[in-house]
Formats: C-alpha cells, structure tokens, sequence
C-alpha cells in the first residue's frame, strides 16, 4: 500500500511540475488530467472510493474539457510541424488503434467482461458511498443546498459574461 | 495506513507548485490550472484528516471544493474568452485595464 502511494505521489509531484513548467498550455492541461487521475489514486488508497471516482469524472473529465475547449477556441499559437514530427504522431497514433483494437477482440473472445482475478470478492467491499450521502443529505443539507444556488449563480454570470456586450437601447441613441 | 505526515507533505508540495505557477507563468490559463492544483492539494489535505480521524465530514468539505472549483473554472475561462476578445491576448502582463 505504501509502494503505491509512493507510486502516485511521485506521479503527482512530477506531473504537476510539468504542468507548470511546460510551454505549450495544451501540453499542461494533459497532464493536469493526469495529475488528477493519480490524486485519483491516492483517494481510493484513503478509503475515500466515490470522492476518486468524482475526481475523476468531475476533473479529469469535465473542467479539463472545459480548458482544453477554451485553449483550442483561443487557438494561441499556431506550431509549425515539421515533417518528422507528424510521422512521429501519426505512429503513435496507429500504435494506439492498434492496441485498442487488440483490447477490444480479446474482451469480445472473453464475453465483454475480464472477469474479476480472484472468483470470491473479498469481505466488506461495500466502500462509503451510503454513509457519505446520509451523512451530506441530513447534517450537511443545508449547504448542499446553498451549493445549488452557487451553480445557478455561475451559470447565469457566466452566460452574462461571455456573451459580451450587446448595444442596450440607451446606448444606441 | 498511509502516515498523515506523508499525506500533507505531499499536499504542501503540490500546494507549492500551484503557488509557483500562479507567481512565475503569465499565461492566464496555466495560471488558473495552477490555481486548480492548488485546490486539489487542500482536497488532499481534507481527504487524508478525514481517513485519518474517521470521520466523513472531511469527505463531504472535498465535494464543496469541488463544486466552488467548478463553478470558479467556469467564470474564469468566460472572463478569459471575453478578455481574448477585446485584447487579442491571454497573457497577464499584457493586460492592464485597471492601470490608471
């Protein structure tokens, strides 16, 4: 357990680094997901499996989307590739399709499923996702609530702000 | 079990990193993923009290940081189109509206 934490802290560390350190931003933001795959990681070590979970899909899924739509709209510096370059990517890309393909026909040949490695499931998996969700929907509602607030709050201001200026009557005259 | 002292040194030095990029890089974008580290190693600092004193309230804190981040990503990245918008630039030292 400990080699593992070590595994993801050192992931983390030298992730976020490179987030920092790295030129291009969309470099970065890839990182940045996998920097929160492996906080990810260290969640589900601290018996924390839905907050993993969320982070993963919350993160990793949908505020990195949000960068990486915002920094490709911006579109801040045009790279020129050289022609080595794209065959690089191109291989790596083939690879890639490769391999997935590979995965695909052997979970196909195997029924959709790897099947669990050990046919009798360990006792007490049943993780915290009922305790947390009693204990944020009773002692906790009340925030939770205000939380809602909070997201229309943003929604609003946010489709305020980007939708720029617009001529009001009292401007146009 | 994972020692506590472990668990917040790494927070601490994620924390730091995220102070590094937001002082050191004038992209606004990588500095609002620098802010978003940050956030993260306080949900790490959350989540490992929590496993540590067995207790959930840490747990449901990590998930209001989540949501203020996301709700803070949100504003931020429309500020930042907006700004594009008028100043072609997304780079901080460019960007002095409010310098008299």
């Amino acid at each position: 357990m400990l080699e593992l934490f070590f595994g993801f802290a050192a992931l983390l560390v030298v992730t976020s680094l490179l987030v920092v350190l790295h030129k291009n931003p969309v470099t970065s933001a890839l990182f940045l997901v996998l920097a929160f795959s492996s906080l990810a990681g260290i969640y589900l070590l601290l018996n924390a499996e839905f907050l993993g979970m969320v982070q993963i899909i919350v993160y990793a899924g949908a505020i990195m989307v949000l960068f990486l739509f915002v920094i490709m709209y911006l579109n801040l510096q045009h790279d020129v590739e050289t022609g080595l370059q794209i065959a690089v990517r191109r291989g790596i890309g083939w690879l890639t399709g490769v391999a997935a393909l590979l995965t695909a026909a052997l979970l196909i040949r195997r029924g959709w499923a790897l099947g669990p490695a050990n046919e009798q499931l360990p006792e007490a998996a049943a993780g915290n996702v009922g305790a947390l969700g009693r204990t944020l929907f009773s002692r906790y509602l009340f925030p939770f609530e205000i939380t809602s607030i909070l997201l229309l709050v943003a929604m609003v201001g946010v489709i305020i702000i980007a939708r720029g200026r617009t001529k009001t009557a009292g401007e146009g005259a | 079990m994972i020692p506590l002292p472990y668990l917040i040194g790494l927070s601490a030095i994620v924390f730091a990193i995220g102070v590094i990029g937001v002082l050191v890089r004038r992209n606004a974008l990588v500095i609002f993923m620098s802010i978003e580290l940050m956030l993260n190693a306080a949900n790490l600092a959350f989540v490992s009290f929590a496993a540590h004193m067995k207790s959930l309230d840490g747990q449901i804190f990590v998930f209001f940081v989540m949501t203020v981040a996301a709700a803070e990503v949100a504003i931020g990245l429309a500020i930042i189109v907006h700004l594009f918008r008028l100043r072609e630039s997304v780079f901080v030292d460019e960007i002095h509206l409010l310098k008299g």
